[in-house]
């Protein structure tokens, strides 16, 4: 089983590019599970078709310790196994520790039994890694793979640039190694070429270079992946790429975060001042 | 040899504290509460916080102390403790009755960011807090400050909660106690008497952490101070504060809130701290001080003159708690021991600055720290490095004077392993030779078991 945890800035497309990827790769065939480490709980929407699901931290809160695995983990798209952590309300109490306890859970309840088969783990992780909870899918070797979403927009290449300190703390004493960046455009001026630097400079590579395109809002507003909703869609083939490219990868490294001076000099470099 | 791995070799430590001369910030909220009567400290947090905080008080004063406990699960800690803090104010209203329900927090509760303020708003609107009865809180992280720190923001809190100026002038003056012994709180309130100046003490643990045997249990002994006496601190002529680091915020909050002018004085530790508190009350209730005062001062006097040579040039290492240590060290000063190590786990600079003052001429090769990195282990490898003949404070020290070899005075929280502490008090002259009386017994005590025998002395 491969386990892969996919981070990055907020809002930058982290849940939608995580489901489609992985409808990419149950039409390959693949037996999948992907754990949404989010409070908001609803980085299984599109594969699941809405936000119905009971997420781990829920049957915590009414049920106790005492909780049946097929209460949380719900078949979706394809069969994909989908689990939410979800977490507290806005405001209270501790999303991160939210995290460790409804992942220590799903381990004890043998959620990775080895009667699923399962190929791939997907962790989806909310935004910057802001405490020790958030880091937990990279701690002892339970996501063994990580692929960062990034933009070219100076803000995403700062949070994928700590994203990187984090997996270098972590990678030293254990087993997770970067996989690459995933470049979700945001049609920013020779994006492309700047992340495929940014990559370099990490000591990894832009694993692929994901278009905007309208297509993607349509389909999540019908709450589908874009290979579900228009499989014929170029926007598809994308997805389709993606997850090839991440089914194929070999190359897993311990990053090389860059100093925020030299991060800064990259985005001038690359002229988005000029 | 317990410690025997403790060498002299001092290495500068940038995190590392081995064995600490201090404990955590609830327990001195749990001790403030209870110094309130019929008030049942409550902890925020998980259940082990609040069996320590409890029994870390049960072993130095010899009473069950009880507290309630928010029990955080695991589901607590990831969606906040609000509602298993309604749910005990509810049962603890229900089941135990107190007047009062002071609730502080714990590490735990404070890193996931419960906002006790809210919690206990929220209990309020709910009105699961029935009339007359009250919730008061306080913040108290372990992880900032010392027990002190935690005693000093549940002073502050039961102050804010309770204290109001109404129209009318009262002819008393408020005294904050600092961290004392019921024993203390007892005698404070001996010499207010003798000087005849109408006052709130504020806590009182006297006839609560001391409370006789009757055969009957009292969960809410007959001491304390009550609300009414706490409301009309509002409008007190004064207020005086015994011990900066216990009693400055509460002080503050009184004049902010009900504009009572207020002094901050040492705990009367020794002739000159105490020669201190009597002129300011003596100037505070417009009193002349009585005879009977004077006569104590004078016997204490009688006692250091009587003794001097076995003070005289004695070295003294001393730990503890700031508020009793920069009186205590000035009192030896006084007598002319020589006070040369001095550590206190509790934070603050004014600490450096007072012993400074108090050290510089007379004790220049003093070594005084504070803060996180002043332990018992940097106490220790001091004495290795040059020894001395007299420890002052609380239980923890008993390991080095054995190892060492070297006359030990318990003074100070906690005192684990000895009784005494909650009857007979050491603040005031009294008190002042009750610290005299104990130091010489243990010094006496060593001369008489190690001198030669030729030495051997029948008067002393």
């Amino acid at each position: 089983m491969r386990k892969i945890a996919i981070y990055g800035k907020g809002g930058i497309g982290k849940s939608t590019t995580t489901q489609n990827t992985v409808a990419g790769l149950v039409e390959a065939g693949k037996k999948i599970m992907v754990v949404g480490c989010d409070p908001k709980a609803d980085s299984t929407r599109l594969l699941l078709g809405g936000l119905a699901q009971k997420t781990v931290l829920d049957t915590l809160r009414e049920e106790g310790e005492d909780v049946d695995l097929d209460d949380i983990v719900l078949p979706g798209y394809g069969g994909v196994r989908c689990v939410e952590s979800g977490g507290p309300e806005p405001g209270v109490g501790c999303a991160g520790r939210g995290i460790i306890t409804s992942i220590n859970m799903l381990e004890q309840l043998g959620a990775w039994d080895e009667k699923y088969a399962i190929d791939y783990t997907f962790y989806d992780v909310l935004g910057d890694v802001v405490c020790g909870g958030f880091a937990m899918p990279i701690r002892e070797g339970k996501a063994e793979e990580i692929y960062i979403v990034v933009s070219g927009e100076m803000m995403a290449m700062y949070a994928a640039n700590n994203i990187c300190k984090g997996i270098r703390k972590y990678a030293q004493n254990g087993v997770v190694r970067l996989g690459g960046l995933i470049c979700n455009s945001r049609n920013v001026d020779h994006e492309s070429a700047m992340i495929e630097e940014l990559a370099k400079k990490l000591g990894t590579q832009m694993l692929h270079f994901i278009p905007r395109d309208n297509v993607v809002q349509r389909a999540e507003i019908h709450r589908k992946t874009v290979i579900e909703y228009e499989p014929e869609h170029e926007q598809a083939d994308e997805y389709r790429k993606l997850s090839v490219a991440i089914d194929q990868n070999k190359m897993f490294i311990i990053p090389t975060p860059l100093e925020i001076e030299d991060l800064e000099k990259l985005l001038i470099d690359f002229g988005i001042d000029s | 040899m317990l410690l025997r791995h403790t060498t002299d070799k001092i290495k500068e430590r940038k995190a590392l504290t081995v064995n600490p001369a201090k404990t955590c910030q609830p327990i001195g909220a749990m001790y403030a509460a209870l110094g309130v009567h019929g008030c049942l400290p409550h902890s925020h947090g998980s259940q082990g916080c609040c069996s320590y905080h409890r029994s870390a008080l049960t072993r130095h004063y010899k009473e069950p102390v009880m507290a309630a406990t928010s029990s955080f699960t695991e589901g607590s800690s990831v969606f906040g403790g609000q509602s298993n803090l309604l749910q005990s104010i509810t049962n603890i209203f229900t089941i135990y009755e107190p007047e009062i329900i002071a609730v502080h927090s714990t590490c735990l509760s404070e890193t996931i960011g419960d906002d006790l303020g809210q919690i206990v708003g929220k209990a309020q609107d709910d009105g699961l807090i029935p009339e007359g009865k009250h919730v008061i809180q306080a913040a108290t992280p372990s992880y900032v400050g010392s027990h002190v720190t935690g005693y000093a923001n549940m002073l502050e809190s039961i102050v804010k909660y309770f204290a109001r100026k109404s129209d009318k002038l009262k002819k008393q003056i408020n005294i904050l106690a600092g961290w004392v012994e019921p024993s203390d709180m007892r005698e404070l309130k001996r010499i207010l008497k003798l000087m005849k100046i109408k006052n709130v003490l504020l806590p009182d643990t006297s006839d609560v952490l001391d409370a006789p045997m009757t055969g009957k249990y009292e969960m809410y002994p007959k001491g304390g101070t009550t609300i009414p006496e706490i409301t009309s601190m509002g409008d007190s002529l004064f207020t005086i504060g015994l011990g900066e680091w216990a009693t400055r915020n509460a002080a503050i909050m009184l004049d902010n809130q009900c504009k009572v002018k207020f002094d901050i004085e040492d705990l009367p530790i020794g002739l000159q701290a105490t020669d201190r508190f009597i002129q300011t009350l003596s100037k505070a209730g417009s009193v002349s001080v009585p005879e009977s005062i004077n006569d104590e001062r004078g016997r204490l006097v009688d006692v250091i003159t009587d003794m001097h040579q076995y003070f005289y040039g004695k070295r003294v290492a001393l730990w503890g708690d700031p508020d009793q240590l920069i009186p205590l060290v000035e009192f030896l000063v006084s007598i002319d021991m020589k006070p040369v190590y001095i550590v206190s786990g509790t934070p603050g600079k004014e600490f450096g600055k007072r012993m400074e003052k108090i050290l510089e001429e007379r004790v220049p090769e003093a070594k005084y720290k504070n803060g996180a990195n002043a332990d018992m282990l940097l106490m220790h490898q001091w004495i290795k490095d040059n020894p001395v003949d007299l420890l002052i404070g609380n239980t923890y020290g008993k390991y080095i004077a054995r190892d060492e070899d070297i006359p030990f005075v318990r003074m100070g929280f906690p005192i684990m392993d000895r009784i005494g502490h909650s009857y007979f008090s050491t603040i005031g002259y009294m008190g002042s030779i009750r610290i005299l009386e104990k130091i010489l017994s243990v010094l006496m005590d060593k001369e008489d078991a190690t001198c030669l025998e030729e030495s051997f002395e029948l008067v002393m």
